[in-house]
C-alpha cells in the first residue's frame, strides 16, 4: 500500500501551495503560492525538507489527517489552538505546534483552529507525491490547477506522501515564535502614484486601514478614509492602460479604499496602484485577519530590499538556532517510544 | 528609446514604453520580452525571475536576494541600447470559428443592429480584421486581442452576463477575445471555437502567445462538432493551426 495521509475530515480551506508558479505570468498565469512564505519555509526546515517543498496551508480551521504510511515526520507552524493526536486505541493528546512529530500508521492528526493570523502551514517529510504543474505544486482553485486536483481538500482526499516512512532522528522546535515584526506595514510608492492628489498620498501613510470581510488568497480589501486620485474617476482618473501586477500591488480603485493583491492576484490589471507592500511585509499581510487593522509607512526600494535580506538572514538563523524537542528533564520519553528504542533495550535478540 | 521605470516594490518594476495602445509601443514590449528572455536563457540577468508584457509596458520581477534594483536598471537599458529586435519571430495563429445560431452567436443580431451592418457584414469583418495578441491576463489564457475592424467598435455591454460559455469570441472596445474558461463576462459573443485556450492536459496549456498574429477561419456547425470532439478527445493536431 503507497504511503498517504487521509483526509477524514477537511478543513474550511486548506490546500496545498510552495513558493508559487513562476515563470508563467506572461501567459497569464497567477503565481499563486504561500500567502505567509516563512510560515511554510519553517514548517519545512523542522522537518528536514528544503524550503520550497510543498506544505498544506490551513486557513481558519484545519483538518483531520490519518495516517496511512508506516510513519511520517510532520510540523505544524503557526499560531493554533491545540492540535491533538490520536491513535486508533489511545486517547487524544496535545500536539505541539513549532516542531516536528514522528507519527504512526493509524494515528488522526487533529489539526487546530488558526488564531490570530489566517494562515498557519503543516510540511510533510519528504513532501507530498504529487505531480507539478507548470513547475509547481502550488493550487490555483480558481483555474482548477495545482496541488490536489486543483482545489482546497475536501474529506476522503487521500495525499499520497513521497516517503513510506521517516527516518529515526531527533525531533527539533524553533527556539521561539518568529517575530514578524510590528508597526506600520513598509511599502514603496508607484507604480502610479502620480494618480493621486498630495493629500490622497498622505491620506494613505496618515490613516489606520481596517481588513474587511473581502479578504482572501486573491487580495484583502481594505475599510478607513478615502484617497483621492489626482484627477476625479468620473474623468477616468482611476483607469490605465492595464499592466504587470507585482506582489502586494496596492490597487485604488475609483471609490479610493485600497485593495492590497496577494498570491492569487491576476496577473495584470487597469486600476492605479499607488504603492506595493514591501516583500518584507508580505508574510504579514498574508496572516492578516478582517477586523484587524494596519498604517502604512513609505521606504524606499533599496531600503525595501535590505529589509527584506535582513529577515532571510533572521530566517536562517532561527533554522540554525532550533532546539531538540525535549521536555523537561532531558529524555523524550514519548519519542523513545514512538521509536521503539525501548524495545531493542529490554528484549534480547533472540539470536544472541 | 525613452522609457520610464516605474517601482513595484522590491521584487518588480515596470519598464513602460508610452501611454497609449499602439502596434509601435506594442513591438518595443514585445522585443524588450524576448530579448531579456534570451539574456536569461544564455545565463545573464542573474536573479531575474519572469517577465510580463503588457500592451505599452513590461513588468520585470526579481529576487532581491540575488540581485537588486540598482544593479538590473543599468543592464536593462544597456540591453535595450544595443537595440532591440523587431519584428522578430511572429506565430500566425488560425482560430476556427462557428458564427451559427443563438447558443454560439447571442449578441450578432444586436452587435449588427448596433453598427448598421447585417450579420453577415459584422462577420466578414471580424474574419477579415488582422489580429494580433496584446497581452494575456485577467484569467490564465485570457488574450486580449487587438486590430478589430474599425467599424465594429462598441463598448462593453452595460449589464455583463453571469455565465459566458467556454471558448466563446467576443467583441468590445477595438478588441477581440476567446473565453477560455466558463466565466462572467461583459463582452458581446458573435461566435464559438472548437478550441480550448487552456487545457491542463497539454504540454503547453495554453494556446495563445503575446505577439501572437491571429485570424478567425469560418467553420459550419458539423466541422464545429468534429474539432471540439477532437479537442475534448485530445487528439487535435494543433500544430496544424499555428505556422512559425
Amino acid at each position: 500500500m503507497s504511503a498517504a495521509l487521509k483526509v477524514v475530515r477537511p478543513g474550511l480551506f486548506d490546500t496545498l501551495q510552495d513558493m508559487g508558479r513562476t515563470g508563467y505570468m506572461a501567459l497569464g498565469m497567477p503565481t499563486a503560492g504561500a500567502m505567509d512564505r516563512i510560515g511554510l519555509a519553517l514548517a519545512n526546515a523542522l522537518v528536514g525538507n528544503p524550503g520550497g517543498t510543498a506544505g498544506l496551508e490551513i486557513g481558519v480551521m484545519g483538518p483531520d489527517l490519518l495516517v496511512e504510511a508506516d510513519s511520517v515526520r510532520i510540523a505544524l507552524v503557526g499560531p493554533l489552538s491545540p492540535s491533538l493526536i490520536e491513535g486508533p486505541d489511545a486517547p487524544p493528546k496535545p500536539l505541539e505546534s513549532d516542531r516536528s512529530h514522528l507519527l504512526k500508521r493509524g494515528q488522526t492528526l487533529k489539526v487546530g483552529m488558526v488564531e490570530g493570523s489566517s494562515t498557519a502551514y503543516l510540511a510533510v517529510a519528504g513532501g507530498f507525491a504529487l505531480p507539478a504543474f507548470m513547475g509547481s505544486l502550488s493550487t490555483y482553485a480558481r483555474a482548477g490547477i495545482g496541488g490536489f486536483e486543483g482545489r482546497k481538500l475536501a474529506g476522503g482526499d487521500v495525499l499520497p506522501l513521497a516517503r513510506s516512512d521517516a527516518p529515526a532522528r531527533d525531533e527539533r522546535k524553533l527556539a521561539q515564535p518568529f517575530d514578524y515584526g510590528k508597526g506600520p506595514v513598509r511599502v514603496v510608492w508607484g507604480p502610479q502614484e502620480e494618480y493621486f492628489s498630495d493629500k490622497g498620498r498622505k491620506t494613505f501613510v496618515e490613516s489606520e486601514y481596517r481588513v474587511s470581510k473581502e479578504a482572501d488568497r486573491m487580495g484583502i480589501r481594505f475599510e478607513g478614509p478615502v484617497i483621492e486620485h489626482a484627477t476625479p474617476p468620473a474623468k477616468g482618473g482611476a483607469d490605465i492602460i492595464s499592466d504587470g501586477i507585482a506582489p502586494g500591488a496596492i490597487q485604488v480603485p475609483g471609490a479610493g479604499l485600497p485593495i492590497v493583491l496577494l498570491a492569487d492576484r491576476q496577473t495584470v490589471g487597469g486600476y492605479p496602484k499607488i504603492a506595493t507592500i514591501a516583500s518584507v511585509d508580505l508574510p504579514r499581510l498574508g496572516r492578516l485577519l478582517p477586523g484587524q487593522v494596519v498604517r502604512f509607512t513609505a521606504v524606499t526600494v533599496e531600503e525595501a530590499e535590505k529589509l527584506r535580506r535582513d529577515q532571510e538572514a533572521r530566517v536562517a538563523r532561527a533554522i540554525a538556532d532550533f532546539q531538540p524537542a525535549l521536555p523537561a528533564g532531558g529524555i523524550d520519553l514519548a519519542r523513545l517510544y514512538e521509536e521503539n528504542l525501548i524495545d531493542g533495550v529490554v528484549y534480547e535478540p533472540l539470536s544472541a | 528609446m525613452s522609457v520610464r521605470y516605474l517601482s513595484c516594490g522590491d521584487t518588480a518594476f515596470t519598464v513602460e514604453f508610452g501611454n497609449e495602445i499602439s502596434p509601435r509601443i506594442n513591438g518595443q514590449v514585445m522585443a524588450l520580452h524576448a530579448a531579456i528572455g534570451e539574456a536569461k536563457a544564455s545565463g545573464r540577468l542573474a536573479g531575474v525571475v519572469e517577465t510580463v508584457p503588457t500592451m505599452r509596458s513590461l513588468m520585470v520581477t526579481y529576487d532581491p536576494m540575488a540581485t537588486s534594483r540598482a544593479a538590473l536598471q543599468p543592464e536593462i537599458d544597456a540591453l535595450m541600447a544595443r537595440g532591440l529586435p523587431v519584428g522578430g519571430k511572429t506565430r500566425r495563429v488560425r482560430v476556427p470559428c462557428c458564427y451559427d445560431g443563438e447558443e454560439f452567436a447571442p449578441d450578432l443580431a444586436e452587435v449588427a443592429e448596433r453598427t448598421g451592418k447585417t450579420p453577415e457584414q459584422v462577420i466578414e469583418a471580424h474574419l477579415k480584421s488582422a489580429f494580433t495578441v496584446y497581452v494575456l491576463g485577467f484569467m490564465p489564457g485570457l488574450a486580449y486581442i487587438a486590430g478589430l475592424d474599425a467599424g465594429l467598435y462598441l463598448p462593453r455591454r452595460s449589464q455583463p452576463r453571469v455565465r459566458v460559455p467556454r471558448s466563446s469570441v467576443a467583441i468590445a472596445m477595438d478588441m477581440t477575445t476567446i473565453y477560455p474558461f466558463e466565466s462572467p463576462g461583459g463582452w458581446h459573443l458573435i461566435g464559438r471555437t472548437p478550441l480550448w485556450m487552456f487545457d491542463q492536459r497539454r504540454e503547453q496549456p495554453v494556446f495563445l502567445a503575446p505577439g501572437d498574429s491571429l485570424t478567425f477561419e469560418r467553420v459550419d456547425r458539423a466541422t464545429f462538432d468534429r474539432l471540439a470532439r477532437a479537442v475534448e478527445a485530445g487528439t487535435l493536431d494543433w500544430s496544424t493551426l499555428v505556422t512559425a
